[in-house]
């Protein structure tokens, strides 16, 4: 068999890691990137919204991870942990980019840890310091919950990701062209999916129509106006999530028509003192979610991986 | 695990009907699809979907074909010395009696 037999042959790229099967490239993400705010752009204010994109993912990359060795079948178990490896990938970025905007929000480790600026972020912040959206938060309950959960979110991402592909902030922008490739591919899933349970049997409708009672109330929350967005979006660098409402709902209409459903028509769910996720707000879900994603590196703060 | 997955499929029938599919994927630098391998789908947008999913997932592929296991037709291996065997001995059969100029790619 020579080469352009084997599918797999490209496979091979030279990464001179020899821990890993295939090239990872653990090093700095941003090396070589000019990290400079552009002109006018606020570090802190630049910061915080790295944040609240990462967190975004990074929440829902460990929710999709939960579904290892509990998907329906090996397929739909791959696909769900491709998925979260996108948005995985996405966080990283975005952690490290916020880093480099302000060091101050990285959490003080013990000197001489080698945990890196992302990993300090993603893995040493405390609840209150999270800044992702409560609907990535929730529990993943059943497939149909975890399907229209993803398919409000990968709509309400792909939306914000088209738009931040111009930002004058170049690594946001970068980050963002690259990844509306991975958020087409996932919304598409989820419409896929939504369609197919609304379909299926009585049951997958029962359960469709019961896991929107559940994720939709978090829905009007994506789109809350807040000021660091504004700030940032006033000079070109970042998207007012409020401006993005038109476009998910003519997607969701499409969705849903395509189901012969309607978007359902439920209470948001409420904020606490006018706060939510954004604020560092959040359920009592992401408690847990924390404990179990963040137990091992903070039990090793100067663990090498 | 915090979450109730483990009664979410009671009953692990899913995809226990679904036909199979065998899955052909061509490499960035392959000039042909190549088999990587099968899997069970409920159609066919599916199975490209899933292909992509599980044997695409390291960049291997630019190009994927399915198609159904039973719309395959294969030789017997009970038909493969009729089928086979003959052209054993034929070594004039391959070109390798020439030379097959530089300009001349992929051979």
């Amino acid at each position: 068999m020579n080469d352009r037999d084997c599918a797999y042959a490209s496979l091979i790229d030279g990464d001179p890691h020899d821990q890993w099967a295939f090239g990872t490239g653990f090093e700095d993400p941003l090396a070589g990137v000019d990290t400079t705010a552009a002109p006018g752009v606020d570090g802190a204010d630049l910061a915080a919204y790295c944040l609240m994109l990462a967190d975004d993912a990074l929440i829902c990359a460990q929710r999709l991870t939960q579904w290892c060795t509990n998907a329906p079948e090996l397929e739909e178990e791959v696909a769900l942990a491709n998925i979260g490896l996108d948005l995985l990938g996405q966080a990283r970025l975005l952690l490290a980019r916020a880093a480099a905007a302000d060091p101050r929000v990285v959490p003080v480790l013990p000197d001489g840890s080698p945990v890196p600026a992302e990993d300090a972020l993603a893995f040493f912040r405390d609840e209150s310091a999270f800044r992702c959206v409560r609907l990535v938060e929730l529990a993943n309950g059943d497939f149909a919950v975890s399907m229209t959960r993803l398919l409000a979110f990968s709509t309400f991402r792909l939306a914000a990701l088209h738009r931040l592909s111009d930002s004058r902030d170049l690594v946001l922008a970068a980050v963002a062209a690259k990844g509306a490739k991975e958020l087409a591919y996932h919304r598409d899933y989820a419409a896929r999916w939504f369609i197919t349970l609304a379909g299926g049997t009585d049951e997958s409708r029962r359960r469709l129509a019961q896991a929107m009672t559940t994720v939709w109330p978090y829905v009007d929350e994506l789109f809350r106006p807040n000021p660091v967005e504004r700030r940032l979006a006033a000079v070109g660098a970042a998207v007012d999530a409020s401006t993005l409402r038109g476009e998910f709902d003519s997607v969701v209409a499409q969705v849903f028509g395509a189901s012969g459903w309607h978007p359902p028509t439920v209470r948001p769910a409420p904020l606490v003192a006018g706060k939510s996720g954004r604020d560092g707000v959040h359920t009592e879900a992401l408690g847990y979610l924390l404990a179990e994603m963040q137990s091992v590196a903070r039990a090793h703060p100067m663990g090498r991986w | 695990m915090t979450d109730s997955l483990i009664t979410a499929f009671p009953d692990a029938e899913v995809g226990a009907d679904w036909p199979l599919y065998e899955v052909f994927v061509r490499g960035k630098r392959g000039l042909n699809h190549v088999h990587v391998g099968s899997l069970h789908a409920a159609d066919e947008e599916m199975a490209l979907r899933r292909a992509r999913d599980v044997y695409t997932r390291r960049n291997e592929g630019v190009s994927i074909w399915v198609v159904r296991s039973s719309d395959i037709v294969a030789s017997s291996p009970a038909e493969k010395d009729p089928f086979f065997a003959p052209n054993g001995d034929k070594v004039y059969r391959h070109p390798s009696f020439y030379r097959i100029p530089d300009n001349v790619p992929n051979m």
